[in-house]
């Protein structure tokens, strides 16, 4: 093969590649039977009982304050290899009004999203990170996982975390305690929240709680239900809350199985603000346009082994020493 | 041409193994490997800087991604060789294979290191786990499989030895096809070393990250760093071992590399200014500093090349490989760490045992390749002595 003729070869091998991503692989859609989170700011009164609860439901250590001196209350600051959930607080200025950008505060809960096309899910290597066809919970299977933290660099929201201290270590990421389902029990954070600030259910369910919550005037009275949506009523009266007119999980990064309403922006309660297209939707797209059926890598294989026929062989009448001289 | 062949037929340097270079190494090694001890009982975080904001340090960034990059010598020169029919490059294939084999093969017994639950590292190959989707499954199988072509390719340097004449008789009427494979994959992981930041999105700075073009800009740079590689062992084997220079021939792979370096900068440059990503160069940052760091290391190998007379200068010739080693590793440290960003907080930078390892892991490379070059027939032979 000249090297003309190699030219062409590439050129219609980079024909290929260029029509490859243009057959975007296609968005996911959401299980109809999905389970999650509406996590509500404004009902979140920073008491943690869910952090308690949490640990407790999925058997975690606790976490000391480094050089707090006081080594008996498990004080988790973000999440960690301890830690699948966690409140943190949004502070400005005197702090005086809740949920309020200036001298305000507001609470934010951390735990997995369980997005509706992970990033961890896609980016594992041995399918350690599965997502549930029915539920859309993001599963966790240490017995698979080979422990190259790839979910950890690629969830966009810092969720799987990874326990660095321990010769056999392991991914840490909230499962929506799916182990309690078969005791009739759901998600501990939401169970044993005193205002209904996380409720538990299904996410259609939960996307109608918050279309309501934002269509309520605030300050006018209502009901807030607590515990699950579907399950026993435990709901108790309330005063509407103000809004920021965003529902976070409705589109960003292909939605998201919890959902969150708050009354400060979510880029300063540490949520990033995200495209609709998912960046796992991105990468199969570059990986199946390259590499689906093996198509290119065969075609190119192809004029390579033609090649490399040729020249070897010539090599050898030039030489006249045969086969010493294969590199 | 006869001739010419047969001078450069590969033979053992031979000579003393045990020189104070050698020792050297060897503790550097044996320091690597005592570190490791470490790390396999009291895990990851006891040796290194790792941490949720950077779950990939150095052991990755460097030993895996730019290592096997730096190890592109084999894959460049059997191209050049066997793919374009280029064969007064002859005598450069089989050091720059020997090379190949032991970056690959260190870059993947390094992952064992750096994984958390290297016990399961089989199940990425394995029917069942292994998830085709993932960016990491395709680098992992490629990059295992190549290790496996380079040593069947360099096989026939150590077959007589052993006394398989016979299987490297057999072996040399299949070898075109190991060959082509031995092109083939390093085309596929080399790329998808960079694919794989795909997936980080909007958590790479804009700089480095090109979406659809990382995969083209990592093959380019990783086909650029094994021509950089080429010269600049070729130069040190020949100082080394005080032999003559083979500037004639290097100078003249110069002008290959000169045009695909041109090539390169037309695709980074062109897509930062597409993506109107330019505007992070321009602030006082360390990410922008070490951005103009990695396009002068590209820049000034553009403008060295380019003249026939700075060609022919070994000096300049070797500054220009310099520079484009560390121009391909700043673009890979860059992407993977500096303009690695998860949020507020998070902070990395190579603890010193992490760094006993990685420097280990490349003294041992060094040492393993001296000593074979004095027992195996790698290096053309000097004299036609046959």
């Amino acid at each position: 093969m000249d090297r003309r003729d190699f030219f062409k070869l590439s050129l219609a091998g980079g024909a290929a590649l260029a029509a490859g991503p243009a057959l975007a692989r296609e968005d996911k859609v959401i299980p109809t039977e999905a389970l999650g989170l509406l996590y509500d700011s404004t009902l979140c009164i920073g008491c943690k009982a869910c952090v308690a609860a949490c640990k407790e439901a999925n058997d975690m250590p606790p976490e000391f304050l480094p050089d707090s001196g006081q080594p008996y209350w498990d004080m988790p600051l973000d999440l960690s290899g301890k830690t699948l959930n966690v409140i943190k607080v949004y502070q400005n200025g005197k702090m005086e009004h809740k949920d309020q950008v200036q001298d305000g505060y507001a609470f934010i809960k951390k735990s997995c999203m369980h997005c509706v096309d992970p990033s961890c899910v896609s980016a594992c290597p041995v399918a350690a990170m599965q997502k549930d066809p029915v539920t859309g919970v993001v599963s966790y299977n240490k017995d698979a996982c080979i422990g190259c933290r790839y979910c950890v660099a690629a969830c966009p929201f810092g969720v799987p975390r990874f326990t660095y201290d321990k010769a056999i270590p392991q991914i840490s990421k909230c499962q929506l305690c799916r182990q309690r389902w078969a005791a009739g029990k759901y998600s501990a954070c939401a169970e044993v929240c005193p205002t209904g600030a996380t409720l538990f259910g299904k996410v259609s369910d939960l996307k109608r709680e918050a279309a309501r919550r934002r269509a309520l005037t605030p300050g006018s009275q209502t009901v807030f239900p607590r515990g699950r949506l579907g399950g026993p009523d435990e709901s108790y009266p309330g005063v509407a809350s103000k809004y920021v007119d965003r529902l976070y999980g409705q589109t960003e990064f292909g939605g998201t199985q919890m959902i969150m309403l708050a009354g400060v922006p979510f880029e300063k309660l540490g949520y990033p603000d995200l495209p609709p297209r998912s960046d796992a939707a991105r990468s199969e797209t570059l990986q199946h346009g390259l590499y689906r059926g093996l198509v290119t890598p065969l075609v190119f294989l192809g004029a390579l082994t033609y090649a490399a026929r040729r020249n070897v062989k010539d090599e050898e009448g030039k030489d006249g020493s045969e086969g010493d001289h294969h590199g | 041409m006869a001739e010419h062949a047969v001078s450069h037929a590969p033979a053992p340097l031979g000579g003393r193994l045990v020189t104070p270079v050698t020792v050297t190494l060897a503790a550097l090694a044996l320091a690597a490997a005592v570190v490791l001890a470490f790390r396999f009982i009291y895990g990851l975080g006891a040796v290194t800087n790792i941490n949720d904001g950077y779950p990939w340090g150095i052991w990755v960034a460097y030993d895996v991604v730019v290592g096997s990059a730096f190890a592109c010598g084999g894959y460049v020169m059997a191209l050049l060789v066997y793919i374009f029919n280029k064969g007064e490059y002859h005598p450069l294939v089989r050091p720059a294979l020997l090379a190949s084999l032991f970056g690959y093969t260190l870059a993947g017994a390094s992952v064992i290191f750096d994984l958390g639950r290297y016990w399961n590292f089989w199940h990425i190959l394995t029917p069942g786990y292994a998830q085709v989707n993932s960016v990491m499954f395709e680098v992992a199988v490629c990059i295992s499989l190549y290790i496996l072509v380079m040593w069947i390719e360099f096989s026939p340097a150590f077959l007589d030895q052993l006394g398989f004449g016979g299987v490297k008789k057999k072996l040399s009427k299949a070898m075109f096809l190991f060959i082509a494979l031995g092109v083939l994959l390093p085309s596929m992981h080399q790329s998808s070393l960079g694919s794989l930041l795909v997936i980080f999105g909007r958590q790479i700075n804009p700089l480095w990250q090109a979406g659809y073009l990382l995969p083209l800009e990592y093959l380019m740079t990783a086909v650029l760093l094994g021509f950089a590689m080429v010269v600049f062992e070729a130069t040190l084997v020949s100082v080394g071992f005080r032999r003559p220079l083979e500037t004639a021939l290097l100078s003249k792979l110069a002008k290959f590399i000169w045009g695909l370096l041109i090539a390169y900068l037309a695709v980074r440059v062109g897509d930062l200014l597409a993506r109107g990503a330019l505007g992070n160069a321009f602030r006082f940052t360390i990410e922008a500093a070490s951005f103009w760091a990695e396009m002068l290391c590209f820049a000034i190998p553009a403008w060295l090349l380019a003249a026939q007379a700075r060609r022919n200068n070994p000096g300049k010739l070797f500054a220009a490989a310099v520079l484009l080693m560390l121009g391909g590793f700043l673009l890979r440290i860059n992407g993977f760490l500096v303009g690695y960003e998860t949020g507020a907080g998070w902070h990395y930078f190579p603890a010193l045992p992490e760094l006993v390892v990685t420097i280990g892991l490349i003294a041992f490379e060094i040492l393993a390749y001296i000593v074979l070059v004095k027992i195996l027939p790698v290096l053309p032979a000097q004299s036609a002595t046959h």
